[in-house]
């Protein structure tokens, strides 16, 4: 065990399952979200038990910011190790020749990903923090529908930001998600089944965020 | 067939070198990439110029020698071949062609296109090995039953030639097919299972110290790998690895 978190193949081993854990709150994420499309009561009765709940805000609501803070510092801690491994570039690379966009430019992705949760966090969670813990108001069960709805309404920049953020993190997952089983060392049989699972996710899953920031848009014009 | 080259020039390590602009004519769609780069050497030495430095050695794909970065892709356009094996015919007149060395900071320039690759030397030494006896009683490897499957996996693996093109491709310049491919060929055979915990652990130790980056998984190492080694042997070595350091 001695030195282990200093190896390439342990960092490689950490990142992918910090990005697994995060895949996994995304999908948890977007069954909620969706259900602001379907049932808006049933979208306040979730949100308002994530938003009250003891073990969701004092104990996964930490992992998660740990798991989101760790994925991003180790990216681009790996990022710039990469980048010393070769001091002087070429002056042709045909990286098209022989890998995918979305493989060698997670970085990109990810930097886009990252900006994204700023605004997310600006949008909703800063806003919730104030409304709980500074302005103390009230429970309230029934407001967060509204309160999702009103971001996108009658803003077609803020939805079309959301919407290429999520084009983005369609890319970093198109190969991440995939990636993070062969750093675990995950590959045999069921890998083939496994790659058509994983890009099947990050297609449907980020497009169905796009799909529910459109929707509240265009239902509330 | 006239070629355009642009080609890197370079005294030696201290050196910042430079690309050089050549003109080489008549050259013939049967001739090797690195015959063609002879005919241009026999051209520079008529002129009085100090040759092209680059490696060669067996001119037939099998000893690893020969490397070249040639337009941005290392061992060139084609697949499964080494320099030495690439064609002219793949080029077409008038093409411009990029020759760089393989780039990456464990492999320094020598002089020109000759890059020192002894960090994958090292990385071998640090565990590439079996230990046997071989004092008059050793075992008829023969006799030792082997499932066919690990057997093949095992043989593949083996027939990396440590070109250092996974390297050059990689955009990481990440050394893990070339170390999990010397780490598989031998987790795979019952003679490897004694030192397998020692091996992965040493030899992924010396590939870190040797600055290499960390594998990205783009693929781009299979895809540009003379031999097609794949992917799966770095998935392999991850396991071996984990398994090693976790049971202490």
């Amino acid at each position: 065990m001695a030195g282990i978190s200093k190896t390439s193949i342990a960092r490689k081993f950490a990142m992918a399952l910090s990005g697994l854990f995060l895949v996994l709150f995304l999908a948890q994420h977007f069954t909620i979200n969706f259900t602001s499309v379907v049932s808006p009561s049933t979208f306040n009765e979730i949100s308002h038990f994530m938003g009250t709940n003891f073990v969701v805000q004092a104990i996964l609501q930490p992992i998660l910011i740990f798991g989101v803070v760790f994925h991003f510092i180790m990216g681009f801690v790996l990022d710039i190790r990469n980048r010393k491994a070769r001091s002087v570039s070429y002056a042709k690379f045909n990286g098209a020749s022989n890998s995918s966009w979305m493989s060698r430019n997670m970085i990109i992705s990810g930097s886009v990903v990252l900006l994204f949760l700023g605004l997310h966090f600006y949008d909703f969670w800063i806003p919730e923090l104030v409304h709980k813990y500074v302005e103390s108001h009230p429970d309230d069960p029934t407001r967060y529908y509204e309160e999702t709805v009103a971001k996108f309404t009658g803003d077609p920049i803020r939805t079309g930001l959301y919407a290429l953020s999520f084009v983005f993190l369609m890319l970093h997952l198109l190969h991440g998600f995939a990636s993070s089983f062969q750093s675990i060392g995950f590959n045999n049989m069921y890998s083939k089944a496994l790659k058509v699972f994983t890009k099947a996710f990050a297609i449907v899953i980020p497009m169905g965020f796009v799909f529910i920031a459109i929707f509240h848009y265009f239902n509330n014009l | 067939m006239k070629l355009n080259l642009k080609i890197w020039r370079q005294e030696d390590a201290q050196d910042k070198g430079g690309f050089q602009k050549y003109t080489v004519d008549g050259i013939d769609g049967d001739m090797s990439f690195l015959e063609m780069l002879d005919v241009l050497n026999n051209t520079l030495v008529e002129e009085g110029v100090d040759p092209i430095e680059f490696d060669h050695d067996c001119r037939e794909g099998i000893c690893g020698s020969c490397s070249l970065q040639i337009n941005g892709e290392p061992h060139g356009p084609d697949r499964r071949v080494t320099t030495c094996q690439l064609h002219m015919r793949k080029f077409k007149d008038g093409d411009d062609i990029v020759i760089e060395p393989f780039r990456a900071t464990a492999f320094p320039v020598i002089k020109d296109l000759v890059i020192d690759r002894s960090a994958f030397d090292r990385i071998q030494h640090a565990g590439g090995y079996i230990s046997v006896n071989t004092s008059g009683n050793t075992q008829d490897a023969n006799s030792i039953p082997i499932e066919k499957d690990n057997a093949d996996d095992s043989f593949y693996a083996a027939t990396c030639i440590g070109c250092g093109a996974c390297v050059a491709a990689c955009k990481n310049a990440s050394a893990m097919l070339f170390t999990a491919a010397k780490v598989s060929q031998f987790a795979l055979l019952p003679q490897g299972e004694v030192e397998a915990h020692e091996r992965v652990l040493s030899m992924v130790d010396q590939m870190d110290k040797e600055g290499f980056g960390n594998c990205t998984n783009t693929g781009a190492c299979e895809i540009e790998c003379p031999k097609g080694i794949s992917l799966e042997n770095i998935a392999r070595m991850n396991r071996e690895y984990l398994g090693a350091s976790f049971s202490g």
